[in-house]
Parts: C-alpha cells; structure tokens; sequence
C-alpha cells in the first residue's frame, strides 16, 4: 500500500514535473528578492514574454502536428517591417491588414511545402528564415523602419496601452492562448492535429486530410507571427530588419519546456504558456539576483536541458536508462 | 535430461509495476541441450521475464542462477558476458554497416592506435557465418539482406561469445516456411552443442515441432511446465487461457441478403490484375494467400488508398468512384488495416479519442466536440466488444494487442458501414483474443454485415468464412464456398497450382 502510494506521488510529479518546476523557481526567487513577485514586476516579465509567447502558441500546433517551424524569428521581423513601413502610406488600419494578409500568404507557402509536398519541415522552414530575412532586407532596402508621426496614430494601443490597467500586449497573448487553446482541445480539428503529429499513416487511414491539416497548422502559426509582429511594432514604433533574430529557437525552448513533443502527437497550448512564463521569469529572476545579462543565456540553456531530461527521466520511471 | 545441471533457473521472480503485479512468483529452468518453449498470452508476462532476465527491470523478489551460482543482471550487456544472449522480435540492426560490424557491434577487435582490425573482423565473422551456413558474407550491407537474413545476424551476434542460453523472441514472425527451416537447423545446431534454448511463441505448429517442454504463464503467474512429447495443443491452450479454444470449421447457414460490394476485373498495376468478386450482406468472404500476393493491396484500392488502373467496383449495384479514404467513409465502406500499430491506432491517443477520429467531424456541439457523444459512442463499443480497459482516458499504447485490436475494430464499426473489411483479424494477438474477434466477425455478418477477412492463417479462414477466394500473385486463382474447400485445395490454389477457374 506504501508502495503504491509512492508510485501515485511520482507519477503525479511526473504529470505536473513542469509546473512544479515553476513554482519552485518562483517560490526561490521570491525569497532571493522581494521585487521579484511585486505586481509590476510580474506584469513587465509578462508584457515582455508576450510577442515570445504569441509566437509559440502556434509554434505549438505545428510541432503537435508533427513539423518544426524555425522560420517564425524571421517572418516576425518581416511583420514587423512591414507593418511600419505601410502605416505611413495606407494608415494603420489597412497596414494591419496587408501585414497579416502577406504574413499569412507565407504561412500558406510553407504549409503547402510541408504539407502538400511533403518535405522535410526542418529543412523548409530553415530555407524560409533566410529567403524570408532576404525578402525583409528587400522591402526596407536595408534601412530601419520608423513611423514618422508617433503621436498621430492609434497604431500605439496594441503595444502600449493598459486596459483596466492590465497591459494590452497581455491581452492579447491572453486572448489568444484562451481561443487556440479551445481550437486544440476542443474542435475536430485540434483533435486532427494531435492524430496527424501522433501516427500520420493512421491518420490518413481514419480518413483524414493530411497534408491539409499541416498546411494549416502553418497558418495558424503565421497568424500568430503577424499577432507577434504587430504588437513589436506598436511597442516601438520602429524597428530593425532584425528584430526578431534568434527567436525561433526561444519559441521552439518554450514549447519543448512546456513538454510538447518534437515527435509530435503530444503537448497542449497550456503548457506551452506555462513554458513562455517559465523562461521569461527565469530570465528576469536572474536578473533581480543579479547575475550578469551574458550568463543568462547559459543558465537558461542548462534550464531547459535540465527540464528535458527530468520529462524523459518521468517517463522512463528512472534517471538514466540502459535503453532509450 | 533432469539430472543436468540448469543453464538458467529462475525462481519465485516477482516484478511489479505501480498497480500491476506483472509477475507473480515465476519460476521455470532450462536445461543444456533443451529446447524450451516460454508460452502465455499477450501480457502474461513473457516480455516482462525477459526484461528481468535482461537485467532491464530489477525484480523485487526471486534470484536467478546461471548454471546453479546465483546472478545479479543488470543489463543485457552483462547478460551477454554471463553467457545468457537474446535474439529479439524486432531487430535492432544498423542497416549502413557491415555484417561484420554489426555482429562485433560495441566489440569490434582493435589493433595499435585504436584502429580497427579489419582483417580480424572479418575472418572472425567469416567463421560464424560459416557455422549458420548462410549465402552472405561479413562486408555485405546488412540493409541489402532479406529480414530472414538479417535474423541470422541476430543470431550471430549472440555467437561471439560461448552461449550458455539463447532466447529467441518470436523468431519467426516475418520468415517464410523455407527460411523457418533454416532457423530450426540454426537451432538445432546450437541444441546440440549444449546450448539451452528458451522459445517463445504463440506458433503450436512451431512449438510442437522444435521444443523438448514448454512452460506456460498466465497473468503474471506460473501455471505449469510439460513435457512437448507428452502433451497437445488443446492441453496448452487450456493452461493458457483457462478454456479451449474453438477453431471448427465455419458452418453456419444463415440468410444472406442481396450483393453489397461488388468488383469486376479490378486491376492496380503490377500488384493485381483482374480481380472480380462479389460478397453479400450477411456474408464473410476470406480471402487466402500468401504475403505478396496482393490481398491488402485490393482492400486498399477498395478503400481509396490506391489508384485502380483497371476494372469497376460497385455498391448496391452502383458504380462508385473511390478516390480517397474520406470517399470509402462515406459510402459506407471500412477498412481495418493489417498493421493495427502504424495503420490503425495513434498510439499516444486515449481509447476515447482513437475510436472515434474518423468520425469526429459529426461529434459535435457547435464549433467543438461533444464530450457526451464521444462517450457515449465509446461506451456503446466497450460493452459490445468486451473491450478491457480501465477507461476511456486510458491510452491506447498500453492496452494489449488484443484490445488495442478491439478499439480499431470499434472505430470502424461505429462507423456503421455497409462493407466491413479486416486485414489480418488477429496478427499478433494471443489466442484467447483471437476466438473473441472470430466470434465477432461471425456476429457481424449474422447482423447483415458484408465482411470481407483478409488472412495468412489457414485455420482462422476456414473458421471465420461462408466463401473463400484465393489468390496467387496478383490473380484470384479459384473461388470456394465453405462446403467445397479443403486444406489441400485451399493450398494448391494459392500456391497457383490449379488453373484459373472462371
């Protein structure tokens, strides 16, 4: 009976290992540093793991799905430019719309590479983070992207404003999370998307369309690259070709701490929050206890192999295994 | 032969998992010289024992002695070192490499420098082969040898050290009668250097043929060793499952109603050419052949996995055109695939939610699935197909074959169509499960069902069909009903000895 009890403590750790990693952390940087749990504080870590954690939402559906997507960095500074550069000639409103319309058009053709003719997502979407920076650098010529009347716009709301004193850029990302979270867990199509990353061939003998539900796991993720660039943009009001360098990799570590598999079939956009929340706190607690901005890279890189191998280590019953 | 010393003894091995006692007090020894076949259902515990033996799982009570000196396992490396090899199901080859290489895989011999020696490598592979007496030599690439082959390479690893104990885990799941026969001399060669064999199965043909006792478990438990010579198949089976197992020739005369399915001259390239057959409602039609013979392929072709190139298929006197699963799915056409694994489940997926993905587009409540229909779908099929599981939440991957069988077999059943086809019923599932699903499929045609069986195995055909179409590479060979077909017939036909009959 001891025994079994044991077992149950475990694979409960096992199941919620992530969020109690979390509340670990929390609970130590708090100790370490009272500002680290003021209300400001939190919402500032949260407003600036926001563009981050949009873009992981849908980075979420296509890794479930099966495929990885590194281009989402790239077609994010391509939002972004973008955006700034067609509010001063067609005005914000339908700025945002051209924004979303092209960002989503290169959603399509990546979905429709990796789903329709089947290559290989790794290798496709790698292609696009550099075709796509040289589409970017093409539209700016090169140059930064400024809006040239910042106070003559509505365009600041989306990255500036509060709402009930809760900043927008949370909102959103909030918003967001809630609604492809029900898409996920709760429509035929969610349910797709896990058997298509679970076991493509059963998939396809349960008669469902495939390639059609890659093609649009990679919508919903450029849907949400837009989301991303939008709010960069609004935030700044201007910007560099390369503002969102490096962030696929980011993205994809908040979506693996979250414990969605790169197998695919497994993962939830809960969890993936809950991973965005993870790093960014973890960066900003590192911050507060005042370790070096440099380090932080390689702490949080040790974070996240650590996480990785304690969900293997659950999963497996034991921390190391003769056999995978 | 009881006066020898064991090459293993297990005694009184128990192994539990949180919530499972997978075995319960196992105790069994193989003798030098012996064949000793390791027999239970799916989930009884044999893989378990062979994790254990492996040194993979520790067990929690019970020790193992080699060659009467107790032994700690701690992996299958050390295992090895100790004389005890494995040769499993699924191989685990490095298809790039060399025979050589993979058979002196993590020992490979060194000269200075940490090279290999290559000239050593070789010969010492060279003289294993020679011992298995195969037509391959060390510097083939072991991805361009058959699988049957390949298992010789299994087995020659076990050969570089001096076996006390060799343990072949369905050794002759993929290998052709010819290639069987080449692994029962391997092993009657090794039976007669002193080695003891453990064998596992759920073949009796095999079991029968080769073992010298077979040792049986039961939900983890130890029910018993016989004496091969001195025991039947029916004997075994009542110690595996507790009862008999059924396997009578079918012999039911109930109405059948008008043709569902009809093919004429249904061709696909090279795989099959010309088919034509019909089958009615409230019928079972087996179709029989061997691997390759293009059996699946039709099924998938009916099922809008393949392009036809030739021939029309028709429903309810209707031409159709199938040109994707979805189109097979709503005409009321289902297939259960022959691989339940990679074909027919999602692993990773609840019983729930693999049972109802085909039709999960019709399950719903507005913009999302309906919890209370999936359930309530699901229930429905638990109960008609005595499906054990502790629940809907319960994933899939760790149901046993047989029920894992059963949920795929629901998916399509509750899809209600009209033409029900089943690839391979009962691949890979114990006998107990095995009569259950027979049952089944004879039920569903009692219910007006058109089912058509696809199978390799002779009897379940025989058991389960009102009419039998046999196949020889790609061509129906000859049509039986049940009162006309005999093994004899049965096997000329599909080794494409009769002529075609029109």
């Amino acid at each position: 009976m001891a025994e079994l009890k044991k077992t149950e403590i475990g694979t409960f750790l096992a199941k919620q290992g992530i969020l109690i990693a979390f509340a670990a952390f929390m609970i130590g940087f708090a100790l370490a540093n009272q500002r680290f749990i003021e209300l400001d504080n939190v919402f500032g870590v949260i407003r600036s793991s926001a563009i981050l954690g949009v873009m992981a939402l849908g980075v979420t559906f296509v890794v479930i799905g099966g495929n990885l997507d590194l281009s989402v960095g790239s077609m994010m500074s391509f939002s972004t430019i973008v955006v700034l550069d067609l509010h001063d000639k067609l005005g914000p409103g339908l700025a945002i719309l051209a924004m979303f319309g092209l960002t989503l058009a290169l959603g399509a053709f990546i979905g429709f590479l990796v789903g329709y003719l089947k290559l290989n997502s790794l290798i496709v979407t790698l292609g696009m983070l550099s075709a796509i920076h040289g589409l970017t650098l093409t539209w700016s010529g090169g140059k930064n992207m400024d809006i040239a009347n910042k106070s003559g716009t509505w365009f600041a709301v989306f990255g500036q404003e509060r709402i009930m004193g809760i900043p927008v850029p949370i909102l959103i990302f909030a918003l967001l999370a809630v609604v492809l979270s029900l898409l996920l867990s709760k429509t035929p199509f969610g349910r797709k998307v896990y058997a298509v990353g679970g076991n493509g061939q059963a998939a396809t003998f349960s008669g469902i369309p495939r390639a059609r539900v890659v093609f649009m796991t990679y919508l919903v993720s450029a849907f949400c690259v837009a989301t991303a660039g939008l709010l960069q943009a609004s935030r700044s009001m201007g910007s560099q070709n390369t503002v969102g360098q490096g962030m696929e990799l980011e993205v994809l570590a908040a979506v693996i701490l979250g414990g969605a598999s790169l197998m695919g079939g497994a993962g939830t956009v809960f969890k993936t929050v809950i991973g965005v929340l993870i790093l960014g706190f973890i960066q900003n607690g590192l911050l507060l206890v005042g370790l070096d901005f440099y380090v932080q890279y390689i702490v949080t890189w040790i974070i996240i192999i650590l996480a990785v191998w304690l969900d293997v280590a659950a999963k497996r019953g034991r921390l190391w295994s003769p056999i995978a | 032969m009881s006066d020898q010393t064991p090459v293993l003894r297990l005694e009184g091995i128990v192994k539990t998992f949180p919530g499972v006692r997978a075995l319960d007090g196992v105790s069994f020894s193989v003798l030098p010289g012996e064949v000793h076949a390791l027999m239970g259902e799916n989930g009884a515990g044999k893989s378990t024992l062979m994790k254990v033996l492996g040194g993979i799982h520790a067990p929690n009570e019970g020790q193992i002695f080699i060659a009467e000196e107790p032994t700690v396992m701690t992996s299958p490396m050390q295992a090895k070192a100790k004389g005890v090899v494995f040769i499993h199901q699924e191989l685990s080859l490095a298809d790039e490499l060399s025979v050589a290489e993979n058979i002196f895989l993590g020992e490979l011999p060194l000269k200075g420098l940490g090279r290999v020696d290559w000239a050593k490598l070789y010969a010492d592979t060279d003289a294993i082969l020679q011992t298995l007496n195969v037509g391959f030599d060390a510097r083939t690439r072991v991805g361009d040898l058959s699988i049957a082959n390949q298992q010789m390479v299994e087995i020659g690893r076990a050969l570089t050290v001096d076996p006390r104990a060799v343990i072949f885990d369905e050794p002759t799941a993929s290998l052709t009668d010819a290639e069987k026969v080449v692994l029962f001399e391997v092993i009657a060669d090794l039976q007669s250097r002193g080695v003891g064999i453990v064998y596992i199965s759920h073949r009796m043909e095999e079991i029968f043929k080769i073992t010298d006792r077979i040792s049986v478990l039961r939900d983890g438990q130890y029910r018993g060793t016989l004496n091969t010579a001195e025991t039947d198949e029916d004997e075994v089976t009542q110690l595996m499952i507790g009862r008999s197992l059924d396997l009578s020739r079918n012999e039911s005369h109930h109405q059948m109603g008008d043709i569902a399915l009809e093919v004429r001259g249904l061709g696909c390239g090279s795989l099959f050419q010309d088919v034509s057959f019909a089958v009615r409602k409230g019928e079972v039609l087996g179709f029989y052949g061997l691997v390759g013979a293009g059996r699946t392929e039709i099924a998938e072709t009916i099922f809008g996995l393949r392009t036809p190139s030739a021939g029309q298929i028709l429903l309810d006197g209707q031409e159709v055109h199938i040109s994707s699963p979805i189109d097979a799915l709503r005409l009321g056409i289902s297939l259960v695939p022959e691989d339940r694994k990679s074909q027919g489940l999602v692993l990773s997926m609840n019983c729930r939610d693999n049972m109802t993905l085909p039709q999960v587009d019709d399950l719903t409540a507005g913009p999302f699935v309906s919890d209370g229909a999936e359930v309530a779908i699901f229930d429905q099929y638990r109960d008609k197909l005595d499906i054990r599981t502790p629940g809907w939440r319960q994933i899939v991957g760790n149901l046993s074959g047989g029920n894992q069988q059963k949920i795929v077999i629901g998916k399509w059943l509750s899809m209600r169509p009209e033409v029900l086809i089943v690839d391979e019923p009962t691949r890979g599932i114990d006998v107990g499960s095995k009569s259950e699903i027979h049952n089944l499929i004879r039920d569903l045609a009692a219910q007006g069902f058109a089912v058509i069986v696809i199978s390799s195995e002779m009897p379940e055909v025989l058991h389960v069909s009102d009419r039998i179409v046999a196949m020889h590479s790609g061509r129906v060979m000859r049509e039986f009903t049940s009162d006309e077909v005999t093994e004899d017939n049965l096997i000329q036909a599909i080794s494409g000895i009769t002529e075609k009959i029109a």
